[in-house]
């Protein structure tokens, strides 16, 4: 009897020209954002930050864009990506239309700087306002704060935040009004608002009733259909609305 | 020991107000109470014996001559207008981008909410069956 030798077949990967649609802006020449396009073989496993290099290192080296892990985890390289906001280091080209070109801009509302670069400052003083960090009371305990597991599922999904701004940058309230808070910035104050351990929460839902607070968001999902990170940010608004409300959390 | 500032504030409005908070608790209730009064109307005008063809002046003033139908009238007036107005609001909050074009579609919309839910309480009020 002989053993029938069972080779798998490996997929072989072809490199197919796919074109680059990028909106670039260089401040000390372009008055505003003009679309230029690039053609780079790329492999459909490729991700779009791949392609960014390749023209960043062969083609045009005046390209900038923000990037750090490339790992979907620093949050350096939020970008619009075919129209959706997204993190190129986590998008495919396979997973895109390639037949037709696609298009990179950088994200909405926050003021660009150059190409695909904008000013983050805006996104994090709304970060820093809603006091992201833990607010205990009492005296310092002499052993760590326990926290029961079903305490840390409550807050559990806001702490993969790794603060990219895919979701406040697609947000229309956010678009038209730079004073409103943001998805992130409410995301960060619900992790710790509903943290057991912590008890700044009637400070934070204070911050949150302002004008430019939760009662902005008009529930479009946007938020949640942007995060890189799968996490529920409509539901964490939906969920500081009702502790407001009823003023319990 | 080193200290750590605390956050610096960029000056956002810090009256404590719970406006917001009611504004946006009145859009649910009342859009919940306004699909019963608005599809009870509809029902009653359009629909029921004869429909629309029976509506006229004497059908008009016999419903008011009852005071559950001048409730009913009234607090589809006012809620609807409410409703629309806080709507319409929030949506030039949101589109509005210059101070001075949300400032004056502002003041129109308040001003016509004003005048519609004045005009239609008075005549809710003051209608006279016998005119006809």
């Amino acid at each position: 009897m002989t053993a029938a030798v069972v080779v798998p077949e490996t997929p072989v990967l072809i490199a197919q020209d796919v074109t680059f649609r990028i909106a670039r802006f260089l401040p000390d020449v372009d008055s505003e954002v003009h679309w230029e396009d690039f053609v780079v073989p790329m492999y459909p496993t490729d991700r779009v930050l791949d392609a960014l290099s390749k023209i960043k290192g062969d083609l045009d080296g005046t390209l900038s864009f923000r990037r750090s892990c490339g790992h979907g985890i620093c949050g350096s390289d939020a970008m619009r990506i075919n129209g959706r906001n997204r993190l190129a280091c986590k998008t495919l080209v396979k997973d895109l239309d390639s037949s037709k070109p696609i298009t990179v801009e950088a994200i909405k509302g926050l003021p660009l700087e150059k190409d695909l670069i904008v000013d983050m400052e805006p996104f994090f003083a709304a970060y820093r306002q809603v006091l992201p960090f833990l607010i205990p009371d009492g005296h310092e305990p002499s052993r760590e704060r326990l926290q029961s597991a079903e305490d840390r599922a409550i807050f559990d999904d806001g702490t993969k935040c790794i603060l990219c701004a895919c979701c406040t940058t697609s947000c229309p309230v956010y678009w038209t009004d730079g004073q409103y808070f943001g998805p992130a910035a409410i995301v960060a104050a619900h992790r710790f608002i509903f943290d057991s351990r912590d008890s700044g929460a009637e400070q934070r839902l204070e911050i949150l009733n302002d004008r430019e607070g939760v009662w902005r968001c008009r529930t479009t999902f946007n938020c949640t259909d942007a995060c890189p990170r799968g996490i529920e940010i409509t539901k964490a608004i939906q969920e500081v609305k009702r502790a407001l409300i009823f003023r319990r959390v | 020991m080193t200290t750590i500032e605390a956050p610096r504030s960029t000056g956002r409005n810090k009256q404590r107000s719970n406006f917001e908070m009611y504004s946006w608790l009145f859009m649910r209730i009342s859009g919940i109470v306004l699909i019963f009064l608005v599809l009870g109307h509809l029902l009653i005008m359009n629909i029921l014996d004869g429909g629309v063809q029976r509506i006229n002046f004497a059908f008009v003033a016999g419903r008011w001559a009852s005071p559950f139908w001048q409730v009913w009238d009234l607090a589809m007036l006012w809620l609807a207008m409410l409703h629309g107005g806080n709507g319409l609001r929030t949506i030039i909050n949101d589109y509005a981008e210059r101070d001075m074009t949300r400032f004056w579609l502002k003041s129109l919309l308040y001003v016509s909410v004003i005048f519609i839910v004045a005009l239609g309480t008075l005549v809710i009020f003051t209608f006279d069956p016998n005119l006809g």
